[in-house]
C-alpha cells in the first residue's frame, strides 16, 4: 500500500509516532472512508475553483438553448428549463450547500461541545438541566421544528445554517457529556484539581483534549447531515431561494420534468448522494481508526 | 535500611492540625464513616507516616485535607483541617471559600498520587504539565514557566530535561513518570507534600530511588511530608512519626523508632510480623505470619474495638463494648487499645 511507505517509520520511531501511524493505517486501510475522502476533496475543489473554468455563468438565460441534454452540446451537463449551464449551477450549488453543512456544524460543535463540557463536568443540578433540556430538544421531529423555523424567519443562507445547527448540536453534547463525565473521575483531573487548577482549565484544558477524537467523528457525521438537511428544506422551498442554487432547489424545480428531462433531477441528487455518502464513510473510517481497541480484531 | 534519625524540629506551632476529622459517606446501603474522629499534627519539616491496609481510611483522610471529597450526594466531612499558612495565618482548610483552597493547593499543600500512569496527562507533554501549576498560580509567560519547568525536571532527577520537557507521558518509564508527578507537585514550592503510594506502583529499585528523591528535597526544601502507605518497609525508610489506622480510626502513634520497637496495639504487632524478615531464612522454617480475618465492612462495623473480631488479645465485655479512647503510653506514643498494659507486659494472649 502506497500509503504504508510513504509513513513508514525508519527505525528508533517513538511509541507516540508508532500510534498515530497505527491510527493512520487503520484509517487509510478503511476503503470506504477513502474513497469519502477522495470524494470530498474532488467536491470541494471542483465547487471551489470550477465555476471559474466552466466557461458560463450560473445565471446566465439562453432560451434558445433550453433542455440541452448532458455531453451533447458545449454545456458538459446540459442545460436546465431557463437554459443555464447545469455544470455551472451544480458547482456554485454546492459552494452552497458544502458552506451550509459546514459551517453548521461549526456551530454545532461549538454549542454541543460547550454545553456537554460543562453538563458532563458539573453533574448534579446543573447537569441534569442541561441534559434534560437536550432531551426535550432532541424529542422535536426535526424536519418540523425546521420546516417551522423556515417558514417563520427569512430564509437566507445565515439562518439556514443556524437553523440546522440548532437541530443538531445536541448529538454532540450528549457524546461530550459523556465523555467528560467519565474523564473527570481519572487521576490526571483529580492531579490538576490538586494542583489548584480552576474548573474552566480542568474542562478545557484537562478534559476535552482528551475528548476529541469522538466530537471529530459527530463533527463529520454532522456536515454529512447538515447538507441533507439543507437540501429538504430548500426542496420544500423554505430554504435557499431561487435564483441561487442550492441541490436541494434544483431537484425541487426539476421535478415537474422528471420524464422529459431527468438529468436536471438525476444530477443534484447524485451529488446530494455523493456528499452525504462520502461524510458519512468518513465518519465511520474515523470512528474506526481513532478506537485504539479496533486493533484487536 | 535504618529507622532514620528523627530531623524534625518537633518545637514551634504544628505545619497542620487535624481535628476530629470526620469523612462519612452516603451510599444506597446507608452512611459509612471512612474517616472517624482522626486528630493529628503535622510538624514543620518532618515526615508523618499513615499506615494501614486498604480501606483504613488513610487516602480518604489525604483527600479530605486537599478538600477533595465532593460533599455533594451527602457525603459530610466534619472537624477541623487548621494550616498555618505561609502569611502566618491559620486557617481552617474545611471552612475557606473556594477561591482560597485552589489558591493552597499547589502553592502550600501538593499531592503525589500512586499511579504514574494515569495521574499524568496523556495529551499533554511533561513540560506543560510541569509548568501548568506555575502558569496558573503566579502567572508567568508560558516561556518563563517552560524554562523552570526544565530546572524541575532536572531536580528531581530526570536526565536530559530540555529533551523530557517535550516527551509525552507514555513514552516516559514509570519510575521517570513518577519523578515528573512529583516535579508537578512541587512546582510551586509546597510547604507540605501529601504522597499517596507513591511507591507502590513501582517495582523495587525504582521504589527505594524515588524515597531518596523524597527524602532529598524534604533536606533542600523543609517541606513536610505525610506519606500514606502500606508497607513497613517504605514507613521504616523514610518516616520520623507514624500514624497506624484501622478502619477509619487511628490505632497508635508513635515515633518510628518506638514503634518499630515496642509496638503496643496488637494490630501493629500483626502488622509488623506480617512483613518478611531476613533472620527467617535461618534454622527453622518460620512461617509468615498473617493477621486473621479482613478489614471489616464499612456498612457493619463490630461493636466496641473494630479489630476485636482479628484480635489474639480479644476479652469479651471488655473489647466488644465501647470503643477505646486513644491514651498515651508515653508522652510520644498513644495507643488505642483496652488492652495495651497487658500487651506491653507480655502477658500472653
Amino acid at each position: 500500500m502506497t500509503a504504508d511507505t510513504a509513513i513508514a517509520p525508519h527505525g528508533g520511531q517513538t511509541l507516540r509516532r508508532s500510534t498515530r501511524y497505527r491510527t493512520l493505517r487503520r484509517f487509510t486501510r478503511h476503503r470506504l472512508a477513502m474513497f469519502g475522502l477522495v470524494v470530498i476533496v474532488l467536491l470541494v475543489m471542483a465547487c471551489a475553483i470550477g465555476p471559474s473554468l466552466v466557461p458560463f455563468d450560473q445565471f446566465q438565460l439562453n432560451m434558445r438553448a433550453r433542455f440541452r441534454e448532458p455531453f451533447a452540446t458545449v454545456h458538459i451537463l446540459g442545460t436546465d428549463e431557463l437554459g443555464r449551464d447545469l455544470l455551472a449551477r451544480l458547482l456554485m450549488a454546492g459552494r452552497i450547500s458544502l458552506t451550509i453543512g459546514f459551517a453548521a456544524m461549526v456551530i454545532a460543535v461549538t454549542v454541543g461541545t460547550i454545553v456537554g463540557t460543562i453538563a458532563g463536568f458539573y453533574g448534579g443540578a446543573i447537569g441534569s438541566a442541561l441534559m434534560r433540556f437536550v432531551d426535550a430538544v432532541l424529542c422535536f421531529p426535526t424536519i418540523f421544528l425546521l420546516l417551522t423555523l423556515a417558514a417563520l424567519v427569512s430564509p437566507s443562507i445565515l439562518t439556514i445554517t443556524l437553523i440546522i445547527a440548532l437541530t443538531a448540536w445536541m448529538e454532540v453534547a450528549r457524546v461530550v457529556q459523556g465523555q467528560i463525565r467519565a474523564l473527570r473521575e481519572r487521576d490526571f483531573a483529580v492531579a490538576a484539581e490538586a494542583m489548584g487548577a480552576p474548573d474552566r482549565w480542568i474542562m478545557f484544558k484537562e478534559l476535552l483534549p482528551n475528548a476529541v477524537a469522538p466530537i471529530v467523528v459527530a463533527a463529520t457525521l454532522i456536515i454529512a447531515r447538515g447538507i441533507l438537511l439543507e437540501s429538504y428544506v430548500s426542496y420544500l422551498g423554505y430554504g435557499i431561494q431561487p435564483p441561487v442554487a442550492s441541490w436541494g432547489n434544483m431537484l425541487e424545480k426539476a421535478q415537474q420534468y422528471l420524464t422529459t428531462a431527468p438529468w436536471l433531477a438525476l444530477l443534484p441528487g447524485l451529488m446530494i448522494t455523493l456528499a452525504v455518502a462520502s461524510f458519512n464513510f468518513l465518519g465511520d473510517g474515523l470512528r474506526d481508526a481513532l478506537d485504539p481497541r479496533s486493533d484487536l480484531t | 535500611m535504618t529507622p532514620q534519625p528523627t530531623t524534625a524540629s518537633a518545637d514551634g506551632p504544628p505545619l497542620l492540625e487535624v481535628r476530629d476529622l470526620t469523612v462519612e459517606f452516603r451510599g444506597q446501603t446507608g452512611k459509612v464513616a471512612a474517616v472517624n474522629g482522626v486528630s493529628f499534627d503535622v510538624r514543620p519539616g518532618e515526615t508523618l507516616a499513615l499506615v494501614g491496609e486498604s480501606g483504613s481510611g488513610k487516602s480518604v483522610t489525604s483527600l479530605a485535607i486537599m478538600r477533595l471529597i465532593q460533599r455533594a450526594g451527602g457525603n459530610r466531612v466534619g472537624g477541623s483541617i487548621r494550616l498555618r499558612r505561609r502569611s502566618g495565618d491559620t486557617v481552617d482548610l474545611l471552612a475557606v471559600s473556594e477561591d482560597e483552597i485552589r489558591e493552597i493547593r499547589g502553592t502550600e499543600i501538593a499531592m503525589v498520587f500512586q499511579e504514574p500512569m494515569t495521574s499524568l496527562n496523556p495529551v499533554h507533554t511533561i513540560g506543560a504539565q510541569v509548568a501548568e501549576g506555575i502558569v496558573f498560580h503566579r502567572r508567568v509567560s508560558r516561556k518563563a514557566a517552560l524554562a523552570e519547568a526544565v530546572e524541575l525536571l532536572d531536580l528531581v532527577g530526570i536526565p536530559e530535561p530540555q529533551r523530557r520537557i517535550r516527551n509525552f507521558p507514555h513514552q516516559l518509564s514509570g519510575g521517570m513518570r513518577q519523578r515528573a508527578m512529583i516535579a508537578v507537585a512541587l512546582a510551586c514550592k509546597p510547604n507540605l507534600l501529601i504522597a499517596d503510594e507513591p511507591t507502590t506502583a513501582l517495582d523495587v529499585t525504582i521504589q527505594a530511588q524515588i524515597l531518596e528523591l523524597l527524602q532529598g528535597l524534604q533536606r533542600q526544601t523543609g517541606m513536610s511530608i505525610v506519606f500514606i502507605t502500606h508497607n513497613l518497609g517504605v514507613v521504616a525508610e523514610v518516616a520520623d512519626r507514624v500514624l497506624v489506622m484501622y478502619a477509619g480510626r487511628i490505632v497508635e502513634e508513635a515515633g518510628v523508632v518506638p514503634l518499630f520497637g515496642r509496638p503496643l496495639m496488637p494490630y501493629t504487632q500483626g502488622l509488623l510480623r506480617s512483613v518478611p524478615r531476613l533472620d527467617m531464612m535461618s534454622g527453622a522454617h518460620e512461617e509468615l505470619e498473617a493477621i486473621p480475618g479482613n478489614v471489616p465492612d464499612p456498612t457493619a462495623m463490630p461493636a466496641g474495638c473494630a479489630f476485636h473480631p482479628r484480635c489474639a488479645h480479644f476479652r469479651p465485655s471488655l473489647c466488644d463494648t465501647a470503643v477505646p479512647g486513644l491514651e498515651p503510653a508515653d508522652p510520644e506514643h498513644s495507643v488505642r487499645c483496652a488492652r495495651w498494659r497487658d500487651v506491653a507486659a507480655g502477658v500472653p494472649a
